[in-house]
């Protein structure tokens, strides 16, 4: 991970270094962008910007942008466990019976091909009467969590063989206890990629979510705001994307440790033949 | 009281449609308790399909399949039989130990009984040392004796197998076929085995039961008596003897 840092802070400073600064254009059509400090400011211009005060005399960059960062993660967790939950319904459901599956499915695909800024408007409705401002925007996170946890989770319950199926049978299990006992357990390698899926769509409906809702206190009204100032402070809105940067990084490893205790049984390979 | 009754059973696969299979025409078959019957035939003479209906996995078409002096759905509701598969079918995330545990656990059986039990079925087939082992970790002739630990967890009257050692090698199999014999002479369990080696039909059985294929059928049931079930029997004549009477069976 740390090499990979390096390898993305050597290729952002490397094409500052080689590339055209007024960007590379071919035929009329700008093919790569301007490497000129305003387009791509060094890296620590942006990390000194980091330290500098927002504005005359105001608070750190930094602790603002980590501010906004912490608020638009509670917004992300919510949407995440919310979607989550709604995907692992969806797909047991869709398991359980076959009509609903092809009743289902489609519209669960379709959900996602409704572009979201036509939905914000309406969601964003509801805030301050229904719930919270702030919940609105876990809504929309939810709104794009839940897919994946929904397919993934629908094609895990679906995996086990039909031995396994017959086995329980041959128990008098039910079709609760199949589930807990074969169908969910058999399902998580297929639940954690799309866990982690759910997660990097939480906080991108969290961002899009606080810019097309215009909540305010999260990182992306903040890359809104301070995009307004990019011609006169452009190491300003990079700060604020390396926020949501993190914050997409942090959501990422929090879901991937939620994967260590459950999947112990990966982990040993070696083989004992007697 | 038999372990096993079948009466006039017919089982016919997609009924009415364009699809349809005769799988099972007009079949009778009795176990007697403590008895070893093995079922063997060609392939798709329904020798899983009997078994399968007989652990009521499946519906008869017509006809009446008892296990243990009850019908079939509720001898599989009381348990009274434990069955294995080809593929061993571990839950590959459970322990070797849970693994054996999950019929108990499903019977609600207490916790520390379970365990208990589940080693003395583990040290039965030899595998004590490996309860904390993952199956993944296990070669395919210690997971298909897990399996087996796992069918008689339960200690049920009535074993159904089908070709449980069908996926390994002579040496290994040979070497289960002992085991399964001295588990069945320690537990007194009545055995329906289905294989497609006459040699281990004959080895392991008091009757070999004999089917043709479309529509399955029995066709012969012959008693095998074997001096004894080791390697001396193995080298008896009565076995060569019993092993060409079968394939002539299945040649008619």
């Amino acid at each position: 991970m740390i090499a990979g840092l390096v390898a993305a802070a050597l290729v952002w400073e490397g094409y500052k270094a080689v590339g055209d600064p007024e960007g590379t254009v071919l035929f009329g059509v700008r093919v790569l962008p301007r490497a000129d400090d305003l387009s791509m400011p060094h890296l620590w211009t942006v990390l000194q910007r980091l330290a500098d005060p927002e504005m005359t005399g105001g608070r750190p960059v930094w602790l603002v942008v980590a501010e906004a960062c912490l608020f638009t993660l509670g917004i992300t967790a919510a949407g995440f466990l919310a979607g989550a939950l709604i995907g692992l319904l969806l797909a047991a459901m869709m398991q359980r019976f076959q009509i609903i599956e092809r009743g289902l499915l489609p519209y669960v695909i379709l959900s996602q091909t409704v572009p979201l800024v036509a939905l914000a408007p309406l969601i964003a409705g509801w805030g301050g009467t229904l719930m919270p401002a702030w919940a609105t925007v876990s809504v929309i996170a939810a709104y794009l969590a839940f897919f994946p946890v929904a397919v993934g989770m629908l094609r895990g319950l679906q995996s086990p063989s039909a031995a396994g199926a017959e086995l329980m049978r041959s128990y008098a299990a039910g079709w609760w206890r199949t589930l807990v006992k074969l169908r969910f357990p058999a399902a998580l390698p297929y639940l954690f990629p799309a866990l982690r899926l759910a997660g990097a769509a939480a906080v991108v409906g969290a961002v899009v979510g606080e810019i097309s809702t215009g909540t305010r206190g999260g990182i992306g009204r903040l890359i809104i705001e301070y995009s307004r100032e990019a011609t006169s402070d452009p190491a300003k809105v990079y700060t604020a994307m390396l926020g949501a940067a993190v914050l997409g990084l942090l959501v990422a490893g929090l879901v991937a440790l939620l994967e260590l205790p459950l999947m112990r049984h990966r982990r040993h390979v070696e083989v004992v033949t007697l | 009281m038999t372990a096993v009754s079948v009466e006039g059973l017919t089982k016919i696969f997609n009924q009415g449609r364009s699809d349809e299979v005769l799988a099972l025409s007009d079949v009778d078959l009795t176990v007697g308790d403590g008895e070893f019957v093995s079922l063997i035939g060609p392939s798709g003479c329904g020798k899983s399909t009997l078994l399968r209906l007989i652990a009521d996995l499946i519906e008869p078409t017509t006809g009446s399949v008892t296990v243990a002096g009850k019908p079939a759905a509720q001898a599989r509701r009381d348990q009274e039989y434990g069955i294995a598969f080809q593929q061993a079918g571990l839950f590959e995330w459970r322990t070797v130990c849970r693994n054996v545990e999950l019929p108990l656990e499903l019977r609600g059986v207490s916790k520390a009984e379970r365990r208990s039990k589940a080693e003395q079925m583990l040290e039965l087939v030899g595998l004590a040392d490996f309860a904390g082992h993952y199956p993944g970790q296990l070669s395919g002739g210690m997971q298909q004796r897990v399996a087996i630990a796992r069918a008689l967890a339960v200690q049920p009257p009535l074993l159904l197998m089908d070709e449980p050692f069908g996926a390994l090698d002579e040496m290994t199999r040979e070497r289960l076929q002992s085991e399964l014999l001295g588990i069945c002479a320690t537990t007194g369990s009545s055995v329906v085995f289905v294989t497609h080696s006459i040699s281990e039909a004959v080895f392991l059985s008091d009757r070999v039961v004999v089917m043709s294929a479309r529509p399955g059928r029995i066709t012969a049931s012959i008693e095998v008596k074997l001096p004894s079930r080791d390697e001396v029997g193995r080298q008896a004549p009565v076995y060569f003897e019993k092993i060409t009477e079968v394939r002539q069976a299945l040649r008619s």
